[in-house]
């Protein structure tokens, strides 16, 4: 039997915002433990939640970005269960009326198709704080510096029909939410976390099987490897004439495999009710309005415009715009530049982005800014430098230097177009030559090549390779 | 000096007639003197009270002070202070010192009044008799055998016994305008939203409401304006306009149009307080009001909807007593089970242990729409009636209570019993209203209190009837006779 | 509606709260009797009837995006029954 493979992905967001949902502590990472938890955050006795504007602003962008609708009154609910890391022994979160109702989005597959993908809702949510096994003989340590950051819970419609398409489509969203300047994406540090609900059925089928849930997902490769993993246990257990149990499943990244959470199993009640410390969150069309003239152009928007207008081919187009800042980054080279756009995207996509991966560094932190090299490529294009000594002057400023023409000055790295001085060179290096002018003009072409190095040799690299080019062949034929 | 009204008393610090410092002196004596016959205080800081006093009189030489400032008040037990302790009545909070003060500690210091101490109240706010305090009963002062009512029976007494000029209560289903009746004094839930409940340890939160209980609707008024206001910490705080709660209180009551619920002069109702009742609503109509029968025809159905949505809430609200970051642990928790089940478990006492049950179970998946939501449907039919019944009327006025003070014992055994006390107060809880209770005379030796329901916002036009009624019978102004 | 010992059991542990074996009976009929007095709400029609959460017609006031709380750790821990190195500790959690 044929068995088709169902995901649905749960992604948990941390919102980039400076204070937590419900009270005025910080969210920074990495503080010292419970220095960041307020009496709000610790749920002390008599203390309130109040909501941060700026994470309701959050998923609002998030809706506009994902065609979705916006909830104009949602609901926040307490989901009741007692862990020692959940200080009031209830999450605040959205259950009936969550902020974001159903959406959708394409994402483009690794064989370049693209696959539309439903979202069912995303809604707003504390984080719990963090419980530290190892550092006390016998004892839990609880740290609530986490309890309350912003959570956007991204719940996805199973439509993803393999591990490969999960991955694209966490991918996507990854990109997406540091796109809108929601979240940091900071995947070791929590800020972007996956569950996924696989299934199997019957190839045709179309009922559901029972789904697992997969837990502590922290990066893409485990997503893809813990699916992967999973699929074929279900398979192996309904061959074998079994029945996959519902039930939440933890991946163990040493072993690569999944197992049962015990501890998690038995039947959670979580007896969720309308909070009634926080009226109903109404948002009218203003605010909708504010938020929407703050959205910058979106993805897939930015790539069709860099095609249609730009004249990028498609990969191109697609590679930069996965990313915000490297689309800012190339819009920024050619702006006000009188060479093509798609000169630019050359120098971004190669020289830069070799460079980039060699030395393993970030875009924001990268030497040569997009002005400089603007600067670089618009003498290229003028004829001043040819490719190759473009990409020594692109070393130059990688190296520090903030000036490209001092560097063309200083290093004499000018192309040299004057015909006279490029015949002279010719002229020499065929006088020094005669046996391999023989062979040429007998019939072997190959040896072209052998007089442009030879020439662009005693130029230093300086010579204008397509002047050259052509002077050189018109030289040999005579 | 304790026979005094607030008002009164604050009128002579104000010509200088009297200084906070000895104001408070002589309540400090009192409490002394009385606390041991009603344990109506858990805490008494003496110290600090002085001192407050003496920086209100130095203050008052400056000519910075306000009509409180240097009057002294009780806080009840449910308001964080820093202080000194905050037991909820409870002994899962025994010696828990707050790091932080409640909104309405707050604004009473900020208006000048001194704070004498902490008043007993029943656990966690759940009672109508102060029976299920940790830190024992508290006795009426009318008749010591008798319950004071619940749950702000401490704040009652102190005021019935005249151990401070005024206290502060807290009223979920009745617990300000029970035990105010129960005591003889007066007191006002005000609109749910008017007073911040931040630092006000959390019953139900969408019934909780703080207030004043003090002798005289005049007095109330004082209080309320220095309690009221918008609070950012609490987003369920309104930010409505606060009006000055004393312009009106003389206001004529000519025209005014009294409704009265005939649900509420049903069976049940105890004959004594049915007479004194009616008694009162002709004051009323003698000074120009004119008495409308009206119906609230789902008036039933408050007690069966309050008696899901308060402890729904509560069974959530309690969640946090885990014993992890505060409040009584256990002795050595096996394990993290261990830890939470026995820690509640001895740190709740059965009153609060039944509504966490009946809560949790009213919550729980496959009862939820059966109980949790059909008694939030239940209540919105409760708040129509109300709005209907405003369109005809001004105030609805009826008793507070079906009898006067009950035994101690009497109903301990009989949680349901026990409930049918907030028969005619729960309903301002579920609908949001403002509600009075001002005390309208004896039954068998012991208050009856009589209550006024107004719209949302117009504790104004309550404050103003009682007021009118105060200043034409003299209720307000009896001791009780151990206290005189 | 009447409830069992064992119904009282279930609850307790959702709440995790430690009842006496000898207190479960008594629990049950007192919470039995709570549930009929509530019972009769049942008889109520409440078709198309809006669940009235909160009191009012309140909507959330928002708050702005700014850090406001400093470091109180040792004021708020002060309550705490154990807490080492800034932690608050509890009996080893097993995961």
């Amino acid at each position: 039997m044929t068995w088709e493979t169902v995901i649905g992905l749960e992604i948990h967001a941390q919102l980039a915002t400076r204070s937590k949902i419900f009270s005025a502590a910080s969210t920074d990472f990495g503080a010292a433990p419970n220095t960041q938890a307020s009496a709000v955050d610790l749920g002390l006795p008599g203390v309130l939640p109040v909501v941060n504007r700026e994470v309701v602003r959050m998923a609002v962008r998030f809706a506009l970005a994902t065609d979705a609708s916006i909830t104009r009154r949602s609901v926040f609910a307490r989901k009741n269960y007692f862990y020692p890391d959940l200080p009031k022994g209830y999450q605040i979160s959205q259950m009936a009326f969550p902020i974001v109702g159903e959406g959708h989005i394409n994402i483009t597959l690794p064989d370049g198709q693209q696959k539309g993908i439903g979202l069912t809702r995303a809604h707003l949510e504390e984080d719990a704080g963090k419980s530290v096994h190892d550092l006390f003989e016998g004892m839990t340590g609880i740290d609530l510096n986490r309890a309350g950051t912003p959570l956007l819970e991204i719940v996805s419609e199973p439509d993803m029909r393999s591990a490969t398409e999960a991955v694209a489509y966490a991918r996507y969203m990854h990109s997406l939410v540091r796109y809108i300047d929601i979240c940091d994406g900071n995947m070791q540090e929590g800020s972007f976390r996956c569950d996924a609900n696989v299934s199997v059925r019957p190839a045709g089928s179309d009922t559901l099987g029972t789904r697992t849930e997969i837990k502590n997902l922290n990066s893409f490769r485990f997503l893809e490897r813990a699916i992967d993993f999973e699929v074929e246990r279900q398979i192996d257990i309904l061959e074998d004439g079994g029945k996959v149990i519902q039930e939440t499943r933890l991946y163990d990244a040493d072993r690569d495999e999944t197992r049962s959470m015990r501890s998690k199993e038995e039947a959670n009640d979580y007896r969720y009710f309308p909070d009634p410390d926080l009226p109903p969150l109404v948002i009218d069309e203003a605010f909708i309005d504010a938020v929407r003239e703050t959205m910058p152009e979106l993805p897939v928007a930015r790539r069709t415009r860099f095609i249609d207008e730009l004249d990028i081919p498609a990969a191109d187009a697609q590679a930069l715009c996965a990313d915000r800042q490297i689309a800012d980054y190339f819009e920024a080279v050619f702006e006000g530049r009188k060479f093509a756009p798609k000169l630019a995207a050359n120098w971004v996509l190669g020289e830069l982005f070799a460079r980039l991966n060699k030395e393993d560094v970030d875009l924001a932190d990268a030497p040569v800014s997009a002005t400089l090299l603007g600067d670089l490529i618009a003498r290229v294009d003028d004829g001043t430098l040819s490719g190759k000594l473009g990409k020594q002057v692109f070393d130059a400023l990688w190296g520090g230097e903030q000036d490209v023409d001092a560097v063309i000055e200083a290093r004499g790295l000018k192309q040299i177009t004057d015909t006279g001085a490029i015949e002279a060179m010719i002229d020499e290096v065929i006088a020094a030559n005669p046996s391999q002018l023989a062979e040429y003009r007998a019939g072997k072409e190959k040896l072209l090549s052998f007089f442009v190095g030879a020439v662009m040799k005693a130029s230093k690299g300086k010579a204008n390779p397509a002047q050259l080019n052509q002077m050189l062949r018109d030289k040999l034929k005579a | 000096m304790h026979d005094k009204t607030l008002a009164e008393q604050a009128a002579l610090l104000a010509s200088g007639d009297l200084s906070s410092s000895d104001l408070v002196e002589h309540y400090l004596q009192r409490i002394e003197q009385h606390n041991e016959a009603l344990n109506a205080y858990l805490a008494i800081d003496a110290d600090a009270a002085r001192q407050a006093a003496s920086a209100a009189d130095e203050q008052r030489k400056t000519g910075n002070a306000g009509p409180l400032t240097g009057v002294p008040i009780a806080h009840k037990d449910i308001f964080c202070t820093s202080s000194m302790p905050t037991t909820c009545g409870s002994r899962m909070l025994q010696n828990f010192v707050s790091p932080y003060e409640a909104a309405v500690v707050q604004n009473m210091r900020t208006a000048g009044m001194v704070t004498l101490g902490k008043a007993n109240m029943d656990e966690f706010a759940m009672g109508s008799s102060n029976e299920n305090s940790f830190y024992g009963p508290v006795a009426n002062p009318w008749q010591t055998d008798r319950v004071p009512g619940g749950s702000s029976g401490g704040s009652a007494a102190i005021v019935a016994a005249r151990l401070a000029s005024a206290a502060t209560g807290t009223d979920t289903g009745g617990s300000i305008r029970q035990p105010a009746a129960f005591c003889g004094i007066t007191g006002i839930k005000p609109t749910y939203g008017r007073v911040s409940r931040y630092g006000m340890i959390a019953f139900a939160s969408s019934l909780d409401q703080g207030g004043p209980m003090a002798q005289t609707a005049e007095d109330c008024a004082l209080l309320l304006q220095a309690m009221a206001g918008h609070d950012l910490r609490d987003s369920t705080c309104s930010p409505a306009a606060v009006p000055d709660f004393s312009a009106e209180l003389n206001a004529d009551l000519k025209g005014l149009r009294i409704g009265v619920p005939q649900e509420y002069f049903a069976e049940g109702l105890d004959d004594g307080v049915a007479a004194r009742v009616n008694e009162a609503l002709a004051v009323l109509e003698g000074e120009g009001a004119i008495l409308k029968p009206i119906s609230l025809p789902n008036q039933g159905l408050c007690i069966p909807a309050y008696y899901i949505i308060a402890p729904a809430e509560a069974s959530s609200n309690l969640s946090r007593f885990d014993g992890v970051r505060f409040g009584h642990r256990c002795e050595n928790p096996q394990d993290i089970d261990d830890l939470y089940t026995r820690s509640r478990g001895e740190g709740f006492g059965p009153e609060v242990k039944r509504r966490i049950l009946i809560g949790a179970y009213a919550l729980s998946a496959g009862y939820y729409d059966a109980y949790y939501k059909k008694a939030q449907q239940v209540r919105q039919l409760v708040s129509d009636d109300f709005s209907n019944a405003f369109a005809e009327v001004d105030v609805i006025a009826g008793p507070t209570t079906p009898t006067t003070a009950f035994a101690r014992g009497a109903k301990s055994d009989d949680p349901v019993a026990m409930y049918l006390n907030d028969l005619f107060t729960v309903s301002a809880n579920l609908s949001g209203l403002p509600a009075l209770s001002a005390p309208c005379g004896f039954a068998e030796g012991l208050p009856v209190g009589l209550q006024l329901c107004a719209p949302a916002n117009q504790e104004s036009r309550l404050l103003n009837v009682a007021h009118r009624y105060q200043s034409v019978t003299d209720w307000h102004r009896q001791i009780p006779a151990n206290f005189a | 509606m009447s409830l069992t010992p064992d119904d009282i059991e279930k609850i307790a542990h959702l709440a995790r709260l430690g009842i006496d074996k000898d207190a479960l009976e008594p629990l049950a009929a007192d919470l039995s009797t709570m549930l009929d007095l509530v019972e009769q709400l049942q008889a109520v029609d409440t078709e198309g009837v809006e669940p009235m959460a909160h009191p009012a017609n309140a909507t959330l006031l928002l708050r702005d995006d700014v850090v406001t709380e400093s470091d109180q750790r040792e004021a708020l821990q002060a309550p705490a029954p154990a807490t080492q190195d800034g932690y608050f500790l509890v009996p080893r959690v097993i995961e």
